[in-house]
C-alpha cells in the first residue's frame, strides 16, 4: 500500500467530481458526500496505524526521485491532522444534511465542502512548497464559494473583503516562493531544509521566513493580520462557519509549524522573538474581542484567535514539551470549535437572534442541548479531565522551562477570559426566564441536529480522557519537528 | 537585466497597492490583477534571466533557460485567472444586490442569519 498517503486527497475529489453531474439529486448528494467521507476517514485511520508501525511514509508521484518530483509525505503529524479534519468534515456534513434547505443543497454545497476537504488534506500531506500553495488555493476557492452561496447582501459584501484579503495573501505566497527559489534553488521541503543552512547570507533566509509568517499569518488570523476574520466568518451559515472555524485557520497554523521547525533555524533568533510577539498580541486581541461582544457567533470567533495565539506560542517556544502541547491543543481546538459553532448555530436557529439579550431559559426546553454546551464550554477553557487541559499544561510547562514567565501567565489568564466568555453565553442563553416564545426555523429539527454535535463532543471528551493513549502518537508526531533529519532522510532516502 | 525587471516589478506592486487602497471595487480588482502580474514576473526574475534556448529539447543545444519557474508561473496564472473571474462576477452580483461599488458604503452592522 505504497499509495496510502494519496487516498485522503483522491477519494473526496473523485466523489465531488461525480456529484457535480447530478446536482438536483439531493439524496445522492447527501449519500455520496457522507459515504466518501466515511471511506476517507477509514483510510486515514489506516494511515495513522501504518505510520505508527512503519514510520514516515513518502510517495514520489510519477516515480521520479525525491527532490525532482512532487512528494507526498505522511508523517504522524500530517496523518493525525488529516484524520481530525476528515472526522470533523463528516460530522459537519451530517449536521448540514439536516440544516440546509433543499435549494441550498441543489447548488453544489456538498461538492464545495468535499473540495475544501481535498485542499485541507492535501495541504497537510504535501512535501513541496509550491504544492502547498496549490492546495491552499483549492480550499480557498471552495471557501469563497461556500461563503457566498445563498447570495444575501451581507454575504456578498463580506465575501468581497474575504476574497480580496486572500487574493493578496496568495500573491504574497507566490512572491515568497519566488524568493525562496531564487535563494536556494529548490522547492521540496526536505531538500530546502537540507540546503538552507548552506546559503551564504542567513539574513536573506530570515527575511523569507518573516514573509512566510506574514502569508500564513494572513490565513491563520494572527494579529495584526486578523482584521478580515470576524466580519467574514459571522456571515457564513452555521455548517460552513463550523468548517471554516475548525479547519481553515488551523491550516495556516500547521504551515507555520512545518516551515518554522523544518526550514528555519530558529532557536534564539529574531524569528523566534517575532513569532512570540505575534502570538502574545493575538491572545490579547482575542481576549478583548471575546469579552467585548454580546453576539454569540462573534464570541466564539474571537475564541478562535485566542486558540491560534496559544498554539502559536507553543510553536514559537520550540521545545519538545511545548510542541507536544501545541499539537495536543491544535487537535482539541479543531474539534471543540466545530462543536461550539454548531451549538451556537442551533441557538440562533431557535431564538432567531444572535444577541444574548434576546435569549434566556433555553435549558428548560432543551436540556440535552444545554448540558452539551456546558461540557463544550468547560472543555474549551481547559478544565482538567476534558480535552483542553493537557495541551495548555504542556505549553505552559514548555514556556516556563525556557525561562519565560510572561507567556505562560498570559496563557493562564486567557483561559479565564475564554471561560468567562463562554459561560456568559451559557448563563444568559440557558439560565433565567424565556424571553419570548421560541419558534425559530430550527426548533423542529433540534433533536436531529444534536446527534452529530453530541457524537463529536463525545469524541472530544474521549480525546481528553484518553490523553495517555494518544501520547505515543503525539510524541511520534513531534519527532520530525524536533529532529528535522528524520524528515529529510525519509524523503531523500535513495 | 534582473535589476531593470525588478524595478518594473516594484512599479507594478506600487500601482497595485495604490489601486487596492482606492474606494471603487473595479479599481481594486484591477489592482489585484496588477499584483498577480508582479508576483508572476517576480517568479521568472528570481530564477534568473540568463540567455539560453527555450526549454524544448533540440539536438546540439546545451544551454537552456530554467523550465521550472515557467511551469510555476503557468500554474499561478490559471489560478489567479480563475479567482479573478470569480471576483468579477462577485462584484457584478454585489452591484446588483447592494447597488453600489463604493467600498466605503459596504459596511454596517445589521444583524444577520
Amino acid at each position: 500500500m505504497i499509495n496510502l498517503p494519496v487516498f485522503p486527497i483522491v477519494i473526496p475529489a473523485l466523489a465531488a467530481i461525480i456529484m457535480m453531474f447530478l446536482p438536483k439529486n439531493v439524496r445522492l448528494q447527501r449519500g455520496m458526500a457522507l459515504g466518501s467521507i466515511v471511506i476517507t476517514l477509514l483510510v486515514s485511520l489506516l494511515l495513522v496505524h501504518t505510520v505508527s508501525q512503519e514510520g514516515i511514509l513518502t510517495l514520489n508521484l510519477g516515480n521520479w526521485p525525491a527532490p525532482f518530483s512532487i512528494t507526498l509525505v505522511s508523517d504522524m503529524l500530517s496523518a493525525l491532522l488529516v484524520t481530525t479534519s476528515t472526522l470533523l468534515t463528516l460530522f459537519i456534513v451530517w449536521f448540514a444534511v439536516h440544516y440546509f434547505s433543499v435549494a441550498y443543497e441543489e447548488n453544489y454545497v456538498y461538492v464545495a465542502m468535499l473540495f475544501l476537504l481535498v485542499g485541507v488534506n492535501g495541504a497537510f500531506t504535501t512535501g513541496d512548497i509550491f504544492n502547498l500553495f496549490v492546495f491552499f488555493e483549492v480550499f480557498l476557492i471552495s471557501s469563497y464559494v461556500l461563503i457566498v452561496l445563498g447570495g444575501k447582501g451581507v454575504q456578498l459584501r463580506e465575501s468581497i473583503k474575504y476574497l480580496l484579503v486572500n487574493v493578496i495573501a496568495s500573491a504574497l505566497f507566490v512572491m515568497a516562493v519566488a524568493y525562496l527559489y531564487g535563494a536556494v534553488g529548490t522547492l521540496s521541503l526536505a531538500d530546502l531544509a537540507q540546503k538552507i543552512p548552506l546559503v551564504d547570507n542567513p539574513n536573506v533566509i530570515s527575511v523569507i521566513g518573516v514573509m512566510f509568517i506574514i502569508v500564513f499569518g494572513l490565513k491563520g488570523a494572527l494579529v495584526p493580520l486578523h482584521y478580515w476574520l470576524p466580519g467574514s466568518y459571522v456571515v457564513a451559515p452555521t455548517p460552513i462557519l463550523a468548517l471554516f472555524g475548525a479547519l481553515l485557520t488551523k491550516v495556516g497554523v500547521y504551515s507555520i509549524l512545518r516551515t518554522y521547525t523544518l526550514l528555519f533555524d530558529v532557536n534564539g533568533t529574531f524569528l523566534q522573538t517575532f513569532l512570540i510577539v505575534l502570538a502574545v498580541l493575538t491572545i490579547i486581541t482575542g481576549m478583548v474581542g471575546a469579552i467585548a461582544y454580546n453576539d454569540v457567533k462573534l464570541i466564539i470567533i474571537y475564541n478562535i484567535m485566542i486558540a491560534v495565539g496559544v498554539i502559536l506560542y507553543g510553536i514559537a517556544i520550540n521545545t519538545q514539551t511545548s510542541l507536544e502541547g501545541a499539537l495536543y491543543y491544535l487537535i482539541h481546538d479543531m474539534m471543540i470549535k466545530a462543536v461550539l459553532f454548531m451549538l451556537v448555530g442551533i441557538m440562533i436557529g431557535i431564538t432567531r437572534s444572535g444577541q444574548l439579550r434576546d435569549m434566556g431559559g433555553l435549558i428548560t426546553r432543551f436540556p440535552l442541548f444545554g448540558w452539551a454546551f456546558f461540557i463544550a464550554a468547560l472543555s474549551l477553557a481547559g478544565i482538567p479531565p476534558l480535552s483542553g487541559f493537557f495541551g495548555k499544561l504542556l505549553i505552559i510547562q514548555g514556556g516556563v522551562g525556557e525561562g519565560d514567565l510572561f507567556g505562560p501567565i498570559l496563557v493562564l489568564i486567557s483561559s479565564l477570559f475564554v471561560l468567562f466568555s463562554v459561560i456568559k453565553i451559557f448563563l444568559y442563553g440557558f439560565w433565567g426566564e424565556e424571553r419570548k416564545h421560541y419558534d425559530g426555523p430550527l426548533v423542529p429539527y433540534t433533536s436531529r441536529l444534536l446527534v452529530p454535535v453530541c457524537l463529536l463532543l463525545a469524541v472530544a471528551v474521549a480525546y481528553g480522557f484518553g490523553a495517555e493513549l494518544m501520547h505515543p502518537y503525539i510524541t511520534q508526531a513531534i519527532e520530525p519537528l524536533t529532529q528535522p533529519e528524520l524528515y529529510i532522510d525519509a524523503v531523500l532516502k535513495e | 537585466m534582473e535589476i531593470f525587471v525588478s524595478i518594473i516589478i516594484g512599479a507594478l506592486t506600487m500601482c497595485a497597492v495604490y489601486m487596492i487602497l482606492s474606494k471603487s471595487l473595479l479599481r481594486i480588482i484591477i489592482g489585484t490583477a496588477l499584483f498577480s502580474h508582479a508576483a508572476h514576473l517576480l517568479v521568472l526574475t528570481m530564477a534568473g534571466l540568463k540567455t539560453g534556448a527555450a526549454p524544448v529539447l533540440v539536438d546540439g543545444v546545451t544551454d537552456y533557460t530554467d523550465p521550472l519557474p515557467q511551469a510555476l508561473v503557468l500554474t499561478a496564472i490559471v489560478i489567479s485567472f480563475g479567482v479573478t473571474a470569480f471576483f468579477l462576477v462577485l462584484a457584478y452580483r454585489a452591484y446588483q444586490e447592494l447597488s453600489t461599488d463604493n467600498m466605503e458604503e459596504m459596511k454596517g452592522t445589521e444583524s444577520n442569519d
